[in-house]
């Protein structure tokens, strides 16, 4: 292992040159991310031995990994934003044909206005698309899942593709410490990508086909059913990580402090650092704060984020999303977990880093302050006041 | 923490520095840990851009740009305004890339006049050296390391050459 000083883009590159995909297809152009330069790099210079396809827009990317992943190969493609919603039509093919591509997502927001900056507008949108969603803190555990989402994707029962998330610039143009495993390690964790599913002269099959009423909703249920299958994959691709590289990953949430918290912030990607320190503070003040970060949106952790509320007063989500006319859209989701499982308390829904809007330790410190004294106004945006409504 | 706000024009390299002193100090040791970023957005040449830098002895968590410098390191003497004093830290030091000082916590070096010697084309690395020899926070061996490893090779040299001339102008 050795420890470099590496960008979210750059880190998630060198866990993609360690999972040797056969196929990487990209767009090179704005809003992508440098992900796919710093790959063609690697490809140039030989240390990466995959067929780099240049093609003409984020629909073709994609089009391009599912067509490798149906020759039997793995694939990777990166996006961003209106990149990633230009592709929209895409996902489905990928996950309804039950390819295991991995993409990386750098999480920015969605025109019009036109903003390049981070929010998690673009994925959050697509949740409903069959695809496994992660959400990475740092650079390091951006490396970490380029190589467990492989290990995660391509398993039998999941076969699902799966999408990283890093927040853009914050994680994604963000210089850090970052431990790039060794080869031979990483060769030990991910065995190369073996299928049935695959275009096959010695045994043909008919793939992508249609299905009408009569079997469709079998398909649906299968893709359903292979989304919660990853749960105790997921599981057991962290353990075998753990093993092989030492670091420890914690399932579909990470917990800090929840134990005993009587006021819980719920949220995810690189603002849950500050979260954590802001709990920090409130402790030493007598306050009992406490932090759940969601790394995985699909599938959805609802029966860990019962268990991890069900002796807290109150919760708050904090999100750098909005679905207009509704609320926050991990809000929706925690709620329907909580009552579902018979976690009744205050929830509140705060709105914040649309655009790439700073969030503020002191933003953080209020959310708490409304889950102790209380309000009637359930969601609410960082930054807009009373008076501006 | 140690935060570091570097103000330059766009192609003056002042993301380049902000991250060379972060592998820099990153490369101590285990509890030494560093975050480097540019300010967020769209890149263009000759506007002004900032970089930061945060060093700590244990993992950095807050991610967002800092508010008070502790250094704050101007590389186009155009860019200086008075207002800039109110973004230091008690105690906090600026370092312009200039032949004059303004103030007293302001430090002036003529970075420009040495990279113009060295045939360099910005004074990026030049303050970087200048930093190191008022802060302390790395040495001129740490900072080459940071070269050795995350510069293009044909321009390590020079830049090295660089950084231990402006640590000694700067103890002088």
């Amino acid at each position: 292992m050795s420890k470099r000083f590496l960008s979210g883009d750059e880190a998630f590159a060198e866990g993609i040159r360690l999972a040797k995909p056969d196929v990487i297809s990209a767009y090179p152009i704005t809003p992508q991310t440098i992900v796919v330069e710093r790959l063609s790099e690697m490809v140039e210079d030989g240390s990466l031995k995959s067929e780099f396809i240049h093609v003409e827009s984020e629909h073709s990317a994609l089009s391009c990994a599912m067509g490798a992943s149906a020759a039997g190969v793995r694939a990777f493609t990166a996006t961003s934003s209106q990149g990633l919603l230009y592709m929209a039509e895409c996902l489905t093919y990928a996950s309804g044909g039950r390819f295991p591509i991995v993409m990386m997502n750098a999480n920015r927001s969605t025109a019009l206005p036109w903003n390049i900056y981070g929010d998690q507008r673009d994925s959050l949108s697509l949740l409903d698309s069959g695809w496994i969603q992660a959400y990475a803190e740092n650079a390091q555990e951006s490396l970490d899942l380029a190589l467990m989402s492989y290990y995660i994707a391509e398993n039998e029962r999941v076969s699902t593709p799966f999408m990283v998330n890093l927040d853009g610039f914050i994680v994604t143009h963000t210089y850090e410490e970052v431990d790039v495993p060794d080869v031979s390690l990483a060769e030990k964790y991910l065995p190369p990508y073996q299928t049935e599913n695959k275009l096959d002269l010695d045994s043909p099959k008919n793939m992508a086909f249609s299905a009408g009423p009569e079997h469709n909703y079998i398909f649906k249920y299968k893709e359903h059913r292979a989304m919660l299958d990853a749960v105790p994959v997921i599981d057991e691709a962290e353990k075998k990580f753990a093993e092989i590289f030492g670091r420890k990953y914690t399932g579909l949430i990470e917990t800090y402090l929840t134990e005993d918290a009587d006021y819980v912030l719920i949220t995810l990607g690189s603002i849950a650092g500050l979260c954590r320190e802001t709990a920090d503070k409130l402790r030493s003040e007598g306050k009992k704060a406490g932090v759940v970060r969601i790394r995985y949106m699909r599938p959805f952790p609802a029966e860990e984020l019962a268990e991890a509320l069900k002796n807290a007063k109150a919760a708050a989500v904090l999100e750098k999303d909005i679905s207009f006319g509704s609320e926050g859209t991990v809000y929706t989701n925690v709620n329907s977990a909580l009552f579902k499982n018979g976690i009744l308390l205050p929830v509140y829904n705060f709105i914040g880093g649309l655009g790439g809007r700073n969030i503020s330790a002191g933003d953080i410190e209020n959310i708490y302050e409304t889950m102790q004294t209380g309000s009637s106004e359930k969601v609410k945006f960082i930054g807009i006041e009373a008076d501006q409504k | 923490m140690t935060e570091i706000l570097w103000l330059g024009r766009g192609g003056q390299g002042a993301f380049t520095a902000a991250k060379l002193l972060g592998a820099a100090y990153a490369a101590k040791g285990e509890d030494f840990h560093a975050l480097a970023f540019p300010s967020f957005g769209p890149e263009r040449r000759g506007a002004p851009v900032r970089a930061f830098t945060k060093l700590d002895g244990k993992p950095i968590l807050d991610r967002s740009e800092t508010e008070k410098a502790d250094y704050i390191i101007i590389l186009d003497e155009t860019l200086y305004n008075d207002g800039l004093c109110s973004l230091l830290k008690e105690g906090g030091k600026i370092l312009i890339n200039s032949k004059t000082s303004t103030g007293e916590n302001i430090i002036a070096f003529d970075g420009n006049a040495l990279a113009a010697e060295l045939k360099l084309p910005t004074a990026n690395t030049v303050m970087l050296g200048t930093l190191s020899a008022v802060s302390g926070t790395v040495s001129a061996e740490e900072i080459n390391f940071a070269v050795d490893n995350y510069m293009p090779e044909r321009i390590r040299e020079k830049n090295k050459l660089a950084i231990g001339r402006a640590i000694e102008g700067a103890l002088k």
